[in-house]
C-alpha cells in the first residue's frame, strides 16, 4: 500500500523573498525573552525571581495546571526582568545572556535501553516536552495521555517557509535519537512525511512510517497529514512535533545538553538578502533583520513564523519559541483608490472576479498586510472548500464555534483541527473573518468545558 | 494625495461617532481602507465583499440595458407603431434610440427608487446599530427593478423595498443573516399585496394599463395587450412568438427577465469568476427540464386533454420552459444567492434541482399566477438549512462511525 499523500485542494501562495540557501551565524543576542503566550493555555509559575542566575537548559517556570511540564532557559544568564501585563499576567521572562555559556548537564541517555517512563520523565525535566504538541486542542501534550500516533511533517508548504531538507542536513544522528525515544512513548506509529522529491534526512530514519506528500499548501501542514493518514477520533490523542525541535530533543538525549540553537530562515519581500541564520530560541530578532535585511524604521511588519499563522513581533521583539522563520513584508496601511472594483494584477485571489492571479500561477507576489476590504458576515459559500483539504465542513465548523454549540463543534470535527488548518480559508475569506481566532476560541472553550 | 489625506482626516474625525458607518460606506467606495491584518493571517486575498457584489452587478448590467430597449420595443410594438423584429439578436429594428429612450425614462426611476430607498434604510440601520453598511443591497437594489413590471406605481415599489429590506433582511441582522432572498421578498410582497399590478395581461407592457383606462373612459384608441407568454399559455391561448424571440428576449415580461441569451452570458460570467455556483445553476436547469419532460409525457400519454386548464403549459415543450418567464433569471441571479441558498456543495445540487423542479410544477398547476420560480426559490430558501443539515450529518456520521470502529 502506498503511503503517499496527494492533495488537490489548497493554494500555493508564492511570495517574493524566498531565503537563499546560505547560512550565517547570527550576531549573539544579549537578551533572550521567553514569552508564555507562545505556549497556548499555559499559566506560568515562576521558579526563579528577578535577578536569579540560570544555566542554559535550567527550568525557569512550569505550567500551573501541569506541573511536570518545565520550561527551560535557552541560555545561561541572569533573569533581568519579568514583564507583566494587566492582572500581573506574565508576558515575558527576559534573560541577559552570559558571555560564557554554561549548560545544565542532564547526562546522556541511551534511548535504546531505557523504558518509556524514563524517557518521559527525562523529556519533562529537561524542557524538551514543550516541543511535543497534542491534538485535540493544539496545545502542549498532556504527559498522562498516551498518543495513538505521532506525526512529524518534514515538509513545510507554507509561503516562504524554511526548506526543512536544507536546515536538517547532517542532523541524522539527533533525529534518529529523538525518533527512537518518541517511538517508545506511543503504541502506534510514528508518521513522518517528506516532500515528494525531497532529499530529507528524515527519510532514512528507522522506526518511522514514511509518507511522501505532494500538492498545494496545506499539504505540508501536519493537520492535513493527520486527516489523511489517521484522523483523531473522540477520546484519542495524537502528538505532533516540528522536525527542528526533534534536533534539540535528539541532541539533549545524545549529549545531555539543552542546546537551543536552530537554523532560522529570514525571508520576505522587504528583506534585501533573504537567507538562513543559526541562532537560538527566543533571541532578539534585531540580531538578524537589519544586516542586509530591512531598512531601520521602514514601514514593514516583522513576523515570527509564516505570513499565514505567524505572530507579529516588534523590531525589538524576540523570536518565537517554535518559529524557524522570520518573515518581513511591507505594511499595507494605505488607501487604494477604487481598490474594490478595478482589475487586480498584483494580488493573489482564488476567484476570477477581475482578479488575474489565475493567469499567472507561477508569478511571485509582493503582498502587503492590507486587509483588501472590510470585515463582514459570512456571505460566500463554497470557496473555502476549494482550499481546505480536510474532510470537514469549514464554514459550518467556524459557525458552530461562533455560536458555541459544543456538541456540534465536536460532531463536525473540532478534535482534529488546529487554528493553522484554517489559515488558507482565512486568507481567501471574502468577508475577512478571523478564522484562526475563531477556531482557537472554539478549542479553548472545549478545553474549558470538556477538558 | 490631497483627497486621500482629507478623507482620512475626516474618517478620524468621525471615528466612534454615530456618523462613522455612513461616512465609511461612502469613503470605502472611493478607497479601499487602510486597515491591516491583525491576529490571523498577515496577508489577505484580493477579494472583498464589494468586489464580489460588483461582479454580480456587472453580470446584471446587460440585462438592464436590454430591458430598457425591450420596454420601448414592446410598447411600440403593442401600440402597432413598429413591426416585429425579423433579424437576429443584433437587428437594428430592435436597438433603436426610440426604444431605448422610452425604456430609459421608465426604468431609471425604478433603479433610483430601489437604490434610494433600500440604501437609505441600510444606512439608517447601520447608523442606529453602529455596524458598517453592508454590500448585499448593491445586488438586491439592481435585481429589484429587473423583476417588476415596468408600469409598477412608484409608491408600491417604495413600500415593497422598505418592507423587503427591513423584514427580509435587517431584522435578521443584515447581509449574511437573512433567511429569504431580499429581492424576492420584495417581489413576493408586491405580488401578494398588489396582485393586480403584478399579474394579468396588462402590466407587462408599458402603457397597456393606461390605455385600458382610457378606453374605459370612452377613448377610441386600440387596446394594448400586455400579456406574457406564460399568461397566454396558462389560458391555453395561442402564442405567436418564435423560439428565437423568446431566447433573445423580444417578449413581454418583467423588466430584465426576458433575454435568456444575456442571462446565459451573465450566468457563464458568474461561473467563470467563481462568484455564482455552477452547481445550483446546472441542477436547477436539470430540475426544470425533468419536471417539464414529465408533464410532456403526461400529455403525450393522453391523460390530459386540450380541454384541461393545465393543457397549455403542460404541453409546452419541456425545454421551452427555460426561455419563457423568469425561469432563467431566477436560476442565474436569485437561486445562486449564497446567503439564502444551500451552503454545502452537495446540498447545492439538491437545492438547485428542487428549485427547477418545483418552479415548473407551480407554473403549471397555478393558473392564477403562472410564474413559479419566485415561489420555488423562496420555498427552497426556507428548506436550504434543512438540506445542509442532512448533508453535514453524512460527514458527522462518518466521523462517529470511524471513532466506533477504532474502539470496537
Amino acid at each position: 500500500m502506498s503511503n503517499d499523500i496527494k492533495i488537490k485542494k489548497g493554494l500555493d501562495i508564492k511570495l517574493k523573498g524566498v531565503a537563499e540557501k546560505t547560512t550565517e551565524r547570527a550576531v549573539l543576542s544579549n537578551f533572550y525573552t521567553l514569552r508564555p503566550d507562545d505556549f497556548h493555555g499555559v499559566t506560568p509559575k515562576l521558579i526563579f525571581k528577578e535577578g536569579a542566575k540560570v544555566k542554559a537548559g535550567e527550568p525557569v517556570f512550569f505550567d500551573k495546571s501541569n506541573e511536570a511540564v518545565k520550561f527551560v532557559s535557552p541560555v545561561s544568564g541572569e533573569i533581568v526582568e519579568i514583564e507583566r501585563a494587566a492582572k500581573r499576567r506574565i508576558v515575558g521572562i527576559k534573560i541577559q545572556a552570559d558571555k560564557e555559556q554554561i549548560y545544565q548537564d542532564y547526562g546522556k541517555l541511551n534511548v535504546a535501553s531505557v523504558d518509556a517512563d524514563t524517557i518521559k520523565a527525562h523529556l519533562l525535566a529537561t524542557g524538551c516536552w514543550t516541543f511535543i504538541k497534542q491534538r485535540p486542542y493544539d496545545v502542549i501534550a498532556k504527559p498522562d495521555l498516551s498518543p495513538k500516533a505521532i506525526f512529524i511533517s518534514g515538509y513545510d508548504s507554507a509561503p516562504l517557509a524554511a526548506d526543512l531538507d536544507y536546515v536538517l542536513q547532517g542532523k541524522e544522528a539527533e533525529l534518529q535519537a529523538a525518533i527512537t525515544a518518541l517511538g517508545k512513548l506511543t503504541q502506534g506509529k510514528v508518521h513522518v512525511s517528506v516532500g515528494k522529491d525531497s532529499s530529507s534526512p528524515l527519510a532514512g530514519l528507522s522506526g518511522i512510517t514514511l509518507h511522501k506528500v505532494s500538492g498545494p499548501h496545506p499539504c505540508g501542514n501536519v493537520g492535513t497529514q493527520i486527516n489523511k493518514i489517521d484522523p483523531v477520533n473522540k477520546g484519542e490523542t495524537v502528538w505532533t512535533i516540528a522536525p527542528q525541535d526533534l534536533v534539540i530533543i535528539g541532541e539533549l538525549l545524545l549529549t545531555g545538553k539543552f542546546n537551543a540553537e536552530r537554523i532560522v530562515a529570514l525571508a520576505g519581500s522587504s528583506v534585501k538578502k533573504p537567507r538562513y541564520f543559526v541562532t537560538k530560541i527566543a533571541s532578539e530578532v534585531a540580531t538578524m533583520v537589519y544586516d542586509n535585511g530591512v531598512e531601520q524604521n521602514g514601514n514593514d511588519r516583522i513576523i515570527s513564523g509564516n505570513v499565514l499563522s505567524g505572530k507579529q513581533v516588534a523590531p525589538n521583539g524576540y523570536l518565537g519559541y517554535y518559529s524557524n522563520l522570520i518573515t518581513i513584508i511591507p505594511e499595507g496601511n494605505d488607501y487604494e483608490l477604487f481598490g474594490w472594483n478595478k482589475p487586480v494584477f498584483d494580488k493573489i485571489s482564488n476567484t476570477r472576479a477581475l482578479t488575474f492571479s489565475w493567469l499567472t500561477p507561477n508569478k511571485t507576489y509582493d503582498l502587503t498586510t492590507n486587509m483588501n476590504g472590510e470585515h463582514r458576515n459570512f456571505v460566500l459559500t463554497g470557496n473555502y472548500e476549494e482550499v481546505f483539504p480536510l474532510d470537514i465542513y469549514p464554514m459550518q465548523i467556524l459557525k458552530s464555534c461562533l455560536y458555541q454549540d459544543l456538541d456540534e463543534m465536536e460532531a463536525l470535527g473540532m478534535f482534529e483541527v488546529a487554528p493553522e488548518d484554517f489559515a488558507l480559508t482565512e486568507f481567501i475569506c471574502v468577508s475577512k473573518q478571523p478564522h484562526q481566532q475563531i477556531i482557537r476560541a472554539g478549542l479553548d472553550l472545549m478545553i474549558q468545558e470538556i477538558g | 494625495m490631497g483627497l486621500k489625506q482629507n478623507l482620512h482626516n475626516l474618517k478620524e474625525k468621525y471615528k466612534g461617532t454615530k456618523m462613522a458607518p455612513a461616512f465609511n460606506a461612502l469613503h470605502t467606495f472611493l478607497y479601499t481602507p487602510n486597515d491591516t491584518a491583525h491576529g490571523g493571517t498577515h496577508i489577505k486575498s484580493a477579494d472583498d465583499l464589494k468586489r464580489t457584489m460588483n461582479t454580480v452587478i456587472m453580470a446584471l448590467i446587460p440585462c438592464l440595458i436590454f430591458g430598457m430597449f425591450n420596454a420601448g420595443y414592446q410598447h411600440y410594438l403593442a401600440a402597432g407603431e413598429i413591426q416585429a423584429v425579423t433579424g437576429g439578436f443584433f437587428s437594428g429594428e430592435f436597438w433603436t434610440l426610440q426604444n431605448f429612450i422610452l425604456g430609459f425614462w421608465k426604468i431609471l426611476p425604478l433603479v433610483i427608487i430601489s437604490y434610494g430607498v433600500g440604501l437609505g434604510i441600510e444606512f439608517l440601520f447601520a447608523v442606529i446599530k453602529g455596524h458598517e453598511v453592508e454590500e448585499g443591497y448593491l445586488v438586491t437594489g439592481m435585481l429589484v427593478p429587473l423583476i417588476v413590471p415596468i408600469d409598477i406605481p412608484w409608491w408600491m415599489l417604495i413600500v415593497a423595498v422598505a418592507f423587503g429590506v427591513v423584514i427580509g433582511k435587517e431584522v435578521f441582522g443584515g447581509t449574511g443573516m437573512n433567511i429569504l432572498n431580499p429581492a424576492l421578498t420584495i417581489r413576493a410582497f408586491l405580488f401578494f399585496a398588489y396582485p393586480t399590478w403584478m399579474s394579468g395581461d396588462k402590466v407587462w407592457v408599458q402603457g397597456a394599463v393606461e390605455r385600458t383606462k382610457e378606453i374605459a373612459n370612452g377613448s377610441t384608441a386600440d387596446a394594448i395587450s400586455g400579456e406574457t407568454i406564460l399568461g397566454s399559455l396558462a389560458q391555453s391561448h395561442h402564442v405567436d412568438y418564435s423560439v428565437m424571440d423568446m431566447f433573445y428576449g423580444f417578449i413581454p415580461g418583467s423588466v430584465g427577465e426576458t433575454s435568456t441569451l444575456l442571462i446565459l452570458l451573465g450566468g457563464l460570467f458568474l461561473i467563470f469568476t467563481k462568484i455564482g455556483s455552477w452547481r445550483i445553476m446546472l441542477s436547477a436547469v436539470l430540475g426544470a427540464l425533468v419536471m417539464g419532460y414529465i408533464f410532456n409525457v403526461v400529455v403525450d400519454a393522453g391523460w390530459i386533454t386540450e380541454t384541461s386548464k393545465f393543457y397549455g403549459l403542460m404541453s409546452t415543450e419541456f425545454w421551452h420552459h427555460l426561455i419563457i418567464g423568469g425561469m432563467a433569471f431566477g436560476i442565474v441571479y436569485m437561486a445562486t444567492d449564497p446567503v439564502t441558498g444551500s451552503q454545502t456543495n452537495k446540498g447545492k445540487w439538491i437545492y438547485g434541482f428542487l428549485i427547477g423542479f418545483i418552479s415548473i410544477m407551480i407554473r403549471v398547476f397555478n393558473p392564477a399566477y403562472p410564474e413559479g420560480v419566485m415561489l420555488a426559490i423562496l420555498l427552497m430558501n426556507v428548506f436550504a438549512p434543512t438540506i445542509d443539515h442532512y448533508v453535514v450529518q453524512v460527514n458527522v456520521k462518518k466521523r462517529l462511525k470511524r471513532g466506533k470502529l477504532k474502539t470496537a
